[in-house]
């Protein structure tokens, strides 16, 4: 499990109540490596601001992780992390390697919380 | 005085900041630690630190963890992934606005804003981050397995980061700008001697080639201005790093590479205004040099606000 204060998902079962129970999902995939940490710490500071979206992380290496692995929105992704948003149960967005707090909140407002 | 004003404010939260912050709140000084970043700095891409005395072997994330809990446990505030939108450091009393919105201010300010990765500053360079390519050999080294990679750079971290994805890849490729390497000599030894490794020496990147993925780069022999095409499949960039002064500039003596020119105090030009850690213009970068100063920074700040306070400033 990410050394993180995310809630964690923990299996393929909990990825799919998550997205599905949710209209605004976003989940970072990764390692706790460099690249990773500070999307992990930019998601755990906009938690509160962000009270419309719920905020999740999830271990690369753990098996359910293939879900998002083995995404089509990821299949020429070659950079930890892999981060997904999910409107409806469905992913609209996903980015590789790290990202600014800036571009997160782009990805947030543009894809999420539009209307 | 309003709430928002500290004693002192602190830019940055990496080793330098962070020690400052565990010295002035120890003091009883009302701390307020702003960082743009994530709090650890540097020290956050460092995967194992095995060079910090008293400590075996520890992560760069955990070591900042604690040096972050410390500075909390003072009293110190902390404020990071914020934007620094306005300075004022030449006024009396310091101004700090963040996110555009919120204005601190404070008797003194430590400039400990460390240094950032140097990009290519090409056009295609962020269109293709994790796309082919990576700043972290670590982190996405197994994605290149059996591929055949470039590593841009001659300094130690681009030598020893080749050498540590020969792991996994089928060759690497260094392209380095000069006829020579910037790097320890045993670091050099390893990477020319390794069987994996081949080199392209004065020549640089003009552009990323690919659709989705790198699928090449465009370099030039800046020798001979010749230009060719390098087929590749990733691409990682190691090519030092570059000081966090964009917003000091004009305002606080900077030395020629964009360092804050500090006394052995850490004292800037201005009063009031100090600067600790990589930031300031120094040989030998370190988690133990920023450490030290900070704690200077810090002591010497400590100082000019008891001068201030009994009006000798
Ligand atoms: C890959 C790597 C490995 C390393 N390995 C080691 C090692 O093993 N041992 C060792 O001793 N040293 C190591 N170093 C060097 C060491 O990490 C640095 O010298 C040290 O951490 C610098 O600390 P600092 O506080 O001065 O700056 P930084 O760590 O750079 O921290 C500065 C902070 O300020 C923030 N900031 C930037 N601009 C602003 C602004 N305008 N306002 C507010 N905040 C701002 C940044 O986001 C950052 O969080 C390594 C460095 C790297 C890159």
């Amino acid at each position: 499990m990410l050394a993180t204060n995310l809630k964690h998902i923990k299996s393929e079962e909990e990825f799919f109540q998550a997205v599905e129970n949710d209209e605004n999902v976003m989940i970072c995939c990764g390692r706790m490596g460099p690249m990773c940490i500070p999307v992990y710490d930019i998601m755990e500071d906009l938690e509160e601001k962000y009270e419309k979206v719920k905020f999740y992380d999830l271990d690369f290496d753990a098996p359910h992780a293939h879900v998002l692995r083995n995404h089509e929105l990821s299949r020429t992704f070659m950079g930890l992390p892999f981060t997904f948003y999910f409107k409806n149960g469905k992913a609209v967005k996903a980015t590789s390697s790290i990202q600014s707090k800036a571009q997160v909140k782009e990805n947030l407002e543009t894809y999420l919380l539009k209307d | 005085m309003s709430a928002r004003h500290y004693d002192v404010i602190v830019l940055g939260a990496g080793s330098a900041g962070l020690t400052a912050g565990i010295y002035l709140g120890r003091a009883k000084l009302k701390t307020l630690i702003i960082n743009e970043g994530t709090v650890g700095g540097q020290m956050v891409l460092t995967h194992a630190v095995a060079n910090y005395p008293g400590v075996l072997e520890t992560g760069g994330f955990q070591l900042s963890q604690i040096m972050k809990q410390q500075a909390r446990q003072f009293g110190c505030k902390i404020e990071s992934n914020v934007e620094v939108t306005q300075l004022d450091l030449i006024s009396k009393v310091k101004q700090v606005e963040i996110d555009h919105d919120e204005v601190y201010t404070a008797d003194a300010v430590i400039i400990a804003t460390g240094g950032k990765p140097r990009k290519l500053g090409l056009l295609s360079e962020d269109q293709f981050k994790g796309l082919g390519i990576s700043y972290c050999a670590t982190c996405d080294g197994d994605f290149y397995a059996g591929k055949d990679i470039i590593v841009v750079g001659g300094g130690n971290s681009a030598l020893e980061e080749a050498v540590s994805l020969t792991k996994w890849v089928n060759s690497v490729t260094i392209i380095h700008q000069f006829d020579h390497f910037q790097a320890h000599q045993h670091a050099i030894d390893e990477a020319t001697n390794h069987p994996k490794i081949s080199f392209i020496m004065e020549s640089e990147i003009t552009k990323f080639l690919g659709n989705d993925t790198v699928e090449g780069v465009s370099i030039i022999n800046k020798r001979t201005g010749e230009t060719s095409v390098v087929p590749t499949n990733g691409v990682f960039i190691y090519i030092g790093y570059l000081p966090n002064s964009e917003k000091f500039k004009g305002i606080v003596d900077l030395s020629e590479y964009g360092e804050v020119i500090v006394d052995e105090n850490m004292k800037s030009n201005l009063p009031g205004v100090f600067a600790a850690g990589d930031i300031r213009k120094k040989k030998y970068r370190q988690i133990t040099t920023a450490v030290s100063d900070g704690t200077i920074a810090a002591l010497s700040t400590i100082d000019y606000i008891q001068n201030l306070k009994n009006n000798f400033v």
